[in-house]
């Protein structure tokens, strides 16, 4: 069974590759989430208006449309960005290759974005209106509010939503396989067509996916109990 | 009418005959989507069953179902029936290649076990939150355990089940853009071809992102009705 006829060492290379790109998607949808979080429950209509477009356009349409969109669009319109720049402004910019990590990153941390924006969204509603304004009794900055009170006490409520879709993000990351990033799945299905063998290699990568998520449950479950330090939950 | 012929006539892009192959691209979708959904609702309402009860050689294995099926990209999935399916031995020679040879029956297969697993889990959710006075009430009326499923526990679970299974048929629509990857011309597949036969990727993608937009708005849309007639009685008043 861990007869990998060679291929051994590259699909360990894919299940890193995997790993990078779900953890840089995540840092971005963390972050744009945030942004997004802000937009829907600011004052402003104009952020009101263009985080709910970002929220609804995303979360309608799949995620492969997204990311062939984006690969296969994104190098042209950053050419034509460029070009502008080159013929019309007289610059000498060079042209970037638009590369399938990047793609991956950017297209999964903008689709899980949306969805984060709603978990942080629902976690930032559940701290108390009184903390924000007991800080701002005491003087804190908008900036300190966020970072001091709202933050620490809204993630405890935000950590089963980030874990939920962190899983989903995992696997969605799969699909960078299908615009040519040599992800674990790309190289498996390469093993797989070559040698005529495929469970020798799915199965293995299956369980890789498996053994990710169960040790993330674990992860998740540390920082949960560190967030909600000082909580008593009724039923104890 | 006229307006639009003459629209059509002046863009490059969307032909009658590039429109006629995302409109195949969409029976496909829909085809692929709704077996998926039936055949997985079906097989799931069992497995539900069994994952909810007491039993562990009951539940247990079903868990360890859900689990992989739930925990492993669709994508690997597909490929390992896609792949799979032409491994075993001597399939060529009898009928059932003539089925597996193209890529619908094992895409819709990886599509079904699937989206049975994460439905099994749904109704799991709705069968333990039964209110336990209905299941008394039930006993105390003499019904057997088949006819307390049947007429108590069941209906009220797929009543409650509902604002998830919408989410699950989205998923699915959503997921099943996938199939484009093992050769299906679905919607996703015609705007590939498209965008390959044009060199064009914004018109190509964003028009099939616009009919995607749409099928979801129209599922929301439909669970929207469901939801105010079949849970009713649980909105605020």
């Amino acid at each position: 069974m861990f007869d990998f006829e060679g291929y051994g060492p590259s699909i360990f290379g894919g299940a890193i590759i995997t790993l990078e790109l779900a953890v840089f998607s995540l840092v971005l949808a963390v972050f744009l989430g945030l942004v997004g979080a802000w937009g829907k429950m600011s004052g402003n209509r104009f952020a009101k208006f263009v985080a709910t477009f970002y929220t609804t356009l995303i979360r309608g349409v799949p995620d492969l449309v997204w990311m062939l969109l984006l690969f296969f669009g994104g190098q042209i319109a950053l050419n034509t960005v460029i070009d502008y720049f080159n013929y019309d402004l007289g610059y000498n910019l060079p042209y970037p290759q638009f590369n399938q990590f990047a793609a991956g990153v950017v297209t999964i941390g903008f689709i899980f974005g949306a969805y984060m924006s709603e978990t942080f969204r629902g976690a930032f509603m559940a701290v108390e209106n009184g903390q924000i304004e007991a800080g701002k009794a005491y003087g804190m900055s908008g900036w300190k509010v966020f970072s001091r009170i709202m933050f620490p006490q809204m993630m405890r409520h935000a950590i089963p939503g980030i874990a939920n879709n962190w899983q989903v993000l995992l696997k969605t990351t799969a699909l960078v396989s299908i615009i040519g990033l040599a992800d674990m799945v790309r190289l498996a299905s390469e093993a797989a067509k070559s040698t005529g063998s495929p469970f020798k290699f799915f199965i293995p990568v299956a369980i890789v996916y498996l053994a990710i998520a169960a040790l993330s449950d674990i992860i998740f479950k540390l920082l949960n109990n560190k967030y909600s330090a000082g909580v008593v939950k009724g039923g104890s | 009418m006229d307006a639009l012929i003459a629209l059509l006539e002046q863009n490059d892009i969307f032909t009658p005959a590039t429109l006629l192959q995302y409109w195949g691209g969409l029976v496909t979708t829909v085809q692929l989507v709704f077996l998926s959904l039936v055949i997985g609702g079906v097989i799931a309402i069992p497995l539900a069953i069994m994952r909810a009860s007491d039993n562990p050689w009951l539940s247990r294995p079903v868990w360890v179902y859900t689990y992989v099926f739930r925990g492993t990209p669709l994508l690997v999935q597909l490929y390992m029936i896609y792949y799979g399916v032409t491994l075993i031995d001597g399939i060529q020679d009898t009928f059932w290649w003539e089925i597996f040879r193209g890529a619908f029956y094992p895409a819709l297969i990886a599509f079904v076990l699937n989206t049975a697993a994460y439905t099994t889990e749904i109704f799991r959710g709705a069968i333990e939150a039964t209110p336990r006075g209905e299941i008394e009430a039930a006993k105390a009326y003499g019904m057997s355990w088949a006819r307390r499923m049947r007429r108590i526990v069941l209906p009220s679970a797929f009543r409650r089940a509902i604002p998830a299974y919408s989410n699950e048929v989205i998923f699915m629509l959503h997921a099943s853009a996938i199939a484009s990857v093992v050769t299906i011309i679905d919607l996703l597949g015609a705007a590939r071809n498209i965008y390959a036969q044009y060199y064009a990727p914004f018109p190509a993608f964003i028009f099939v992102a616009c009919i995607y937009l749409i099928l979801t708005f129209g599922i929301l849309g439909i669970f929207k009705q469901l939801e105010k007639r079949l849970l009713g009685h649980l909105r605020p008043r």
